[in-house]
């Protein structure tokens, strides 16, 4: 079945209209970025709804399979409504875990039963997913990993902590990873992966503060907490394997995501239309030589991101390290975004100093989303971490 | 929509570049040609122009393959990845600056000679350095049937072997260009300069009231047009160039040991071979969506995405040179290690045509004052 132009053309205009039409209204207080974000159960709440609207209305999970709950359709049309949502800058479908890296693991690698029960309550946000696989020890050091499952029956005993579970508060599923076994040849061959139920008797999850002040991640404790058997995926001892899957997901260098807008992204043209705004001497921001420079020098980079997508495509432009290009995307956009936000507030004179208050430039938000741009180049392992794996898997230089 | 186009002919170009540059330039030969007078071995320059790549900008009319300057961008990308020197990127300068702004006449007498093998040089940049093709102190009067050149110019590649020079001149006041033959320059004329990458054949061109029939004027002075076509083969240069020292430093990282660890597993010296493949990665997508402008002729794109290309490309290349040599240690600092091969190659390429800081001034307006809705 092959899709014709005219198809396309028609449903990008309808995409375009109902996401202008059905854009939800300011709801009077902040929104959070991202799912890393969410931090009241107001804030919470509204992005359910939003989600669970976008999906009735066939605009998320549209190339996943209508068995499980998709539309089964060809994933350029999934790429119009996710733009059009960009576009449009409606809020972001806050069950990022599940329809990026949960559901497209599940599709992958999952059985009949577990896609048939996991993968609608995933689009429609009815069944939150959150991940835990970094611990407060091991933060990027994902195969230290100590939380252990040992089995009971046909059952597995839960004990420790997983750290920076996003929604963990209001997650139905967990992706964990645990470790079944210290005997194996290395620290990689104990762990095993399971789906796991967040209602268990047992498992509590506790807010933490971020350094922002607000509250989006927890960290996860397991005391004695039981999960049916039936909740691991793949074999005991496979763990590391679906785990690596899962980050392949992770970090974009796989595709099968569900699609839909994941985060606000800040653009390089809302810095210059605040370099517009913002004075420097009493002129406008941009008329300064030494900001003009920056500002050309940050799109300059962020043009050159946004052309690795379309590179990639060619294989003839990417041979000498072909995995180049989707292992780094993570790392150049979270830093760019990082830099970018210092970039904005350094345009704001003496305002730079303020924070979230009536008061500052934009309400606070360059300052605030300076401080989350870390959950970016933190979260997912650090960009030191990126580093260490781009030059050990893509240039094959030795560990350390 | 932003797209990076790869045609099947540019395919099969850099399928075929990729070969010929590994056969006929390895870093062992690229320095025993250093010692030589020409740029490149002249039976390698004959395997070009067999293979037809002198005539690829060239319309089929004039005995070109009438192909776009963006399907010579793999071919640039190829001698840059192995520092080959050769007079491929003068002549196709001059190629473009014939066919942009030559008259008809002199089309049909360089134009098929070139695409047969005829090496030919521009000569643009004046004494000062100045990176403004137009702020020009070389001159030309025309009186009757004649022009007078007088000209100081620097950086005129493989002049010695160049069959026609287009040189770049005030003409009765206004920036022009003026055809100059080899058989025309006067003894001494040409004068072989030092310069930093020493696989350059880099000459002064020096005429002082040179006497030329008028119709060797070109019609047209299309410095735009010339500049952009600088700009994409240098970006392409860099972007191989920077693929050639990622794989220099990746060697010594591998197989040196010192503290009896290799090198390549200290942070320290893996962190930034990192940034140097992420900035190669970016300098190739700058390169290849600037020839995708060139070659669907976006008018609008095509300055920013050169002059974006340039910037970057420049700054991403000569901090690989310079990190390649640092990582190479004591070794690094000799001459026979082939980490100073490529910095000087990107301290040639940063300088040349302007570097960041120059086209982001200009760049400025481009991107930030237009956007205005």
């Amino acid at each position: 079945m092959s899709t014709t132009q005219a198809e396309i053309a028609e449903f990008e205009e309808q995409a375009d209209r109902w996401f202008a039409e059905n854009k939800p209204a300011n709801p009077g207080f902040i929104l959070p970025e991202t799912f890393m974000e969410v931090g009241t159960d107001q804030q919470f709440e509204f992005l359910r709804d939003w989600q669970s609207k976008v999906y009735e209305n066939g605009y998320v999970g549209m190339s996943w399979p209508k068995e499980y709950g998709g539309l089964g359709m060809d994933q350029v049309f999934q790429d119009i409504a996710t733009k059009a949502m960009a576009k449009h800058r409606v809020p972001f479908l806050p069950n990022t875990i599940g329809l990026n890296w949960a559901g497209p693991l599940i599709l992958a690698m999952g059985s009949e039963e577990e896609k048939s029960k996991y993968i609608k309550g995933i689009l429609s946000a009815e069944d939150i997913w959150c991940q835990g696989f970094s611990e407060p020890d091991h933060g990027s050091d994902l195969g230290s990993a100590q939380c252990k499952a040992v089995k009971d029956g046909d059952e597995y005993v839960i004990n420790g902590s997983k750290i920076w579970t996003s929604l963990g508060s209001y997650a139905k599923y967990m992706i964990l990873i645990a470790r079944t076994s210290t005997d194996g040849p290395n620290k990689y061959a104990g762990l095993s992966f399971f789906l796991a139920p967040m209602q268990a008797e047992g498992i509590e999850p506790r807010p933490i503060k971020k350094l922002t002040g607000e509250y989006g991640f927890c960290q996860t404790f397991f005391n004695d907490a039981r999960i049916p058997a039936s909740c691991m995926m793949g074999k005991e001892g496979e763990g590391w394997k679906v785990a690596m899957a899962t980050l392949m997901f992770e970090r974009g260098a796989a595709g099968g995501q569900a699609g839909g807008l994941a985060m606000m992204d800040l653009s390089i043209d809302d810095i210059v239309e605040l370099a517009r705004r913002a004075k420097r001497n009493g002129k406008p921001a941009i008329e300064d030589p030494h900001i003009r420079g920056q500002l050309v020098e940050l799109i300059t980079e962020a043009r050159g991101n946004s052309y690795m997508a379309a590179r990639a495509k060619v294989p003839a432009l990417a041979t000498d390290w072909p995995t180049a290009i989707s292992m780094s995307g993570k790392l150049r956009s979270s830093e760019l975004k990082r830099r970018m936000c210092q970039f904005a507030i350094s345009l704001q004179g003496a305002n730079g100093a303020r924070y979230v208050s009536p008061e500052a430039v934009d309400g606070g938000m360059w300052q605030r989303s300076y401080l989350n741009a870390f959950s970016g180049t933190i979260g997912g392992g650090t960009s030191q971490i990126q580093h260490n794996i781009i030059g050990e898997r893509v240039l094959g230089l030795p560990k350390g | 929509m932003t797209t990076i186009d790869f045609s099947e002919e540019q395919t099969m170009l850099m399928e075929t570049a990729v070969d010929f540059c590994r056969k006929h330039s390895p870093l062992d030969r690229v320095r025993a040609q250093i010692e030589q007078q020409a740029s490149v071995d002249p039976g390698v320059w004959q395997e070009m122009v067999d293979l037809g790549w002198l005539g690829i900008t060239i319309p089929e009319n004039y005995g070109g393959l009438g192909l776009s300057l963006a399907d010579v961008v793999p071919i640039v990308e190829s001698m840059g990845r192995h520092l080959m020197g050769s007079a491929f990127v003068p002549t196709t300068v001059a190629t473009q600056a014939l066919i942009t702004s030559g008259s008809e006449a002199q089309k049909e007498q360089w134009l098929p000679a070139i695409a047969a093998g005829a090496s030919a040089s521009v000569a643009l940049t004046e004494e000062d350095g100045n990176w403004n093709l137009t702020e020009l102190g070389s001159h030309a009067e025309i009186q009757g049937n004649e022009v007078r050149l007088t000209a100081k110019k620097n950086f005129v590649l493989d002049a010695n072997q160049a069959s026609v020079i287009i040189v770049s001149a005030n003409i009765d006041g206004q920036p022009g260009l003026v055809l100059v033959t080899a058989d025309q320059l006067p003894e001494g004329a040409l004068v072989r300069e030092t310069v930093i990458d020493e696989t350059r054949r880099s000459y002064t061109l020096a005429l002082d009231g040179l006497a030329l029939p008028a119709d060797q004027v070109l019609k047209g002075a299309d410095f735009a047009g010339i500049e952009q076509a600088a700009l994409l083969l240098l970006t392409a240069e860099m972007s191989g160039g920077l693929s050639g020292v990622l794989h220099v430093i990746i060697d010594y990282l591998t197989t040196r040991k010192q503290f009896d660890q290799y090198i390549g597993s200290y942070q320290s010296l893996k962190h930034p071979t990192v940034q140097i493949l992420l900035s190669m990665e970016a300098c190739r997508s700058h390169l290849y969506r600037a020839a995708t402008c060139i070659a669907q002729n976006s008018a609008g794109e095509i300055e920013a995405a050169l002059r974006m290309a340039k910037a970057q490309g420049s700054e991403a290349f000569a901090f690989a040179g310079d990190r390649a040599v640092q990582f190479h240690g004591g070794f690094g600092f000799t001459y026979e290690c082939d980490a100073q091969l490529f910095l000087r190659r990107a301290l040639w390429c940063q300088y040349q045509f302007g570097d960041a800081a120059y086209h982001r001034n200009l760049l400025a307006p481009l991107l930030l004052d237009e956007t205005v809705a």
